[in-house]
């Protein structure tokens, strides 16, 4: 019982990951209509800004918590500059495209990025700057009286970093929706979402609106990356476990914020109990390992052949 | 001047609506056949003919495969890589159980396997499109990908996880294995490649390809007009996953002879495959073979055609140069070219027809 109140835990934490990484894609796609298939490298190259920006400035002895300000600060105007780039290069020539050949061009944008990436910061892991930016790196075990094998004592041990990443994951989440609720840009965005010829006739300015969204979703994906780097590392691996990201969406529905948190939630923890229960009913105890690479995409699989639209999103009719 | 059809006339339908109605066309592809089959193994050295025509040959077939499904049919797949391991796998089960039955009839029926596969993942084509899609075809890589590790059953049990391919002989000359010479591997491999364009061509050219790009260019419509979307969808997940799983086998016992397939058909061999279908021009079968030409020779001319022009680059800053002009070349492609090299031929070829006059 204690176990599976553990891998529960776990199954939450990483599903908030994923629901960062998802948000990313839910901002882009509902302002643009463009299915980012970036957003997972944006969280790399984030974390990497941040953590070899950080290293550039230890080298001459800048250190500590003031350097890793300095360095977010580098980061974030980094993940400017790439929102500002993607608009000036890619998105303002492909108006009016079908929406394919738009995802299509973020595949081209993530190849660049992870070149220009390994270029720049080298391709080898780094260490996240977790106790230079002041987050906690401890954990605690919780006794859980009588849940334990054979009703003695059960334990379940809660990394500190993971509530905090839970934590300012929420806040971030509040704070994005009181920017869309109550700024008037906020206001331009959602206006947007709805249709970019009523935006347009009302005299919002679409180029300007993009540059925005692509760069709160860069400051997504900058969280996302000091996150997901404190729990492991930061490298090019993770953009692939950023893929994960799709049958979040999937499931929550592609033009839901709530849809991507609780879809984050439910694949996080689908995965871990998938795990700890289909792997041995698959393979048998001892191999059923590496279940978490697939199971996220068979639940998706799953709800695209029931309900298309996930559990959140707007129905959109059409005959196929 | 000599590349015009004056004076050529048509007499016959058939002549009318040949795949290459030119003359001088035949001739470049004789030519280019020739010099396929003959000059490249006789004059072209070991190193050139297996690491740079091999692979483009490779990724030409597994090209094709997925330009039937992207360019012909507008199904997106991200899980190209996973279909040719499939047939990889296939190809190896078979020719261990059977060895005495040519590794060419079982390179071609490993295609068969990888159908099947193909079909079933491609049965959520008839719900969704676009996105979901591609995340369905996602759900298909992963979890081939972990069959492909996790089920000792088909590397038969070996410790490394990895396929051995044995020595298997054409009329005594070995083709696979450590002993055959890269000319005779070329050359079996051109054989497969040239019969199964050939096919390609004649599918795409025929009934079953126009009923593809009508559903293509308007599924609605076509379904109105009495195409069947469940069967012609279908037909183009299984040829489309045919030639990739005969690209996979091609792979593993002609080219690589062996290897672990996981790190081979992984996720990011899907999207280089994709990648040479947009580069080359989505709906192309001769753009198939420029965007295989391109990606697959451009590692290669980074690590050593730049040292020979005095550039002296490290390997690893090539590798990194190479992912950083496919991603802006892919931008760039779909905002100037979107129809890719392909079309890029095609301008080239008016152009030659009017020179050297202008108008």
């Amino acid at each position: 019982m204690d176990f599976l109140i553990q891998v529960i835990w776990e199954g939450l934490v990483a599903g908030v990951l994923y629901a960062l990484i998802a948000l990313g894609f839910v901002l882009i796609f509902k302002a643009s209509g463009v299915f980012n298939f970036a957003q997972g490298i944006m969280v790399v190259f984030a974390a990497l800004t941040l953590v070899g920006s950080y290293d550039k400035m230890a080298a001459v002895g800048f250190k500590g918590f003031p350097a890793a300000l300095v360095a977010v600060a580098i980061a974030l105007g980094v993940m400017f500059v790439l929102a500002w780039l993607v608009e000036r290069l890619v998105l303002r020539h492909l108006v009016n495209q079908p929406d394919i050949i738009l995802f299509m061009a973020t595949f081209g944008l993530t190849y660049f990025l992870i070149g220009f990436g390994e270029a720049v910061f080298g391709g080898d892991p780094k260490i996240m700057i977790t106790q230079q930016l002041g987050l906690p790196t401890g954990s605690t075990e919780f006794r859980l009286p009588g849940l334990g094998p054979n009703g003695k004592d059960g334990l379940v041990l809660i990394q500190h970093i993971d509530v905090a990443a839970t934590v300012i994951a929420s806040l971030m989440i509040a704070g994005l929706a009181v920017f869309f609720q109550y700024t008037r840009i906020g206001r331009a965005l959602r206006a947007v979402a709805d249709s970019h010829k009523a935006a347009l006739s009302v005299g919002i300015t679409l180029n300007q609106i993009w540059v925005v969204v692509w760069f709160t979703a860069g400051i997504v994906a900058l969280v996302t990356g000091i996150m997901w780097g404190a729990r492991s590392d930061v490298s090019f691996g993770l953009s692939n476990i950023a893929l994960k990201a799709l049958p979040v969406l999937i499931v929550g529905g592609f033009t839901s914020v709530p849809g991507a948190i609780v879809g984050g939630l439910v694949i996080g923890i689908g995965e871990k109990l998938g795990e700890l229960y289909l792997a041995p009913l698959l393979l048998g105890s001892t191999m059923g390992r590496g279940v978490e690479s697939w199971v996220a995409f068979i639940i998706a699989l799953g709800f695209v052949m029931a309900r298309p639209q996930g559990l959140f999103g707007d129905k959109i009719i059409e005959r196929i | 001047m000599f590349y015009r059809e004056t004076g050529q006339f048509h007499t016959t339908y058939a002549a009318d609506m040949a795949v290459f109605p030119i003359r001088q066309d035949r001739i470049g592809l004789a030519i280019i056949l020739g010099v396929a089959a003959v000059a490249v193994p006789l004059l072209g050295s070991s190193f050139f003919v297996s690491s740079v025509m091999i692979p483009f040959l490779v990724y030409a077939l597994a090209a094709i495969g997925l330009n039937i499904l992207t360019g012909y049919t507008g199904l997106i797949s991200l899980g190209t890589g996973a279909f040719m391991g499939v047939g990889a796998f296939a190809c190896f089960k078979l020719t261990t159980a059977f060895p005495n039955v040519n590794i060419i009839v079982w390179i071609l029926a490993s295609g068969l396997f990888s159908a099947a596969i193909g079909m079933l993942f491609g049965l959520p084509s008839l719900r969704v499109k676009g996105f979901y899609l591609a995340v369905t075809t996602l759900a298909a890589q992963f979890f081939l990908q972990w069959c492909f590790i996790r089920i000792p059953w088909l590397y038969n049990d070996s410790s490394s996880g990895s396929i051995e391919v044995g020595r298997r002989t054409l009329f005594g000359v070995p083709i696979t294995g450590a002993q055959a010479s890269p000319q005779t591997r070329y050359l079996v491999l051109l054989g497969i490649v040239v019969l199964m364009t050939w096919v390609a061509s004649n599918i795409v050219h025929g009934r079953i390809g126009r009923s593809w790009m009508a559903v293509r260019d308007m599924d609605i419509a076509a379904e109105l007009m009495g195409i069947k979307l469940l069967r012609t969808k279908l037909t183009a997940f299984a040829v489309s996953s045919f030639y990739a799983g005969v690209a996979g086998a091609c792979m593993m016992f002609l080219w690589y002879g062996g290897g672990e397939p996981n790190d081979i058909f992984n996720i990011n061999q899907s999207f280089n495959i994709l990648f040479m279908v947009i580069l080359g021009g989505l709906g192309s079968l001769i753009g198939s073979f420029f965007g295989a030409a391109f990606i697959s020779s451009l590692p290669t001319l980074f690590k050593f055609g730049l040292p020979a022009i005095g550039i002296n680059i490290a390997g690893a800053t090539a590798e990194h140069l190479t992912f950083m002009v496919v991603g802006a070349l892919i931008v760039i492609f779909l905002i100037v070219e979107p129809h890719g090299l392909a079309r890029l031929w095609q301008i080239a070829k008016e152009k030659l027809r009017l020179w050297p006059f202008p108008h």
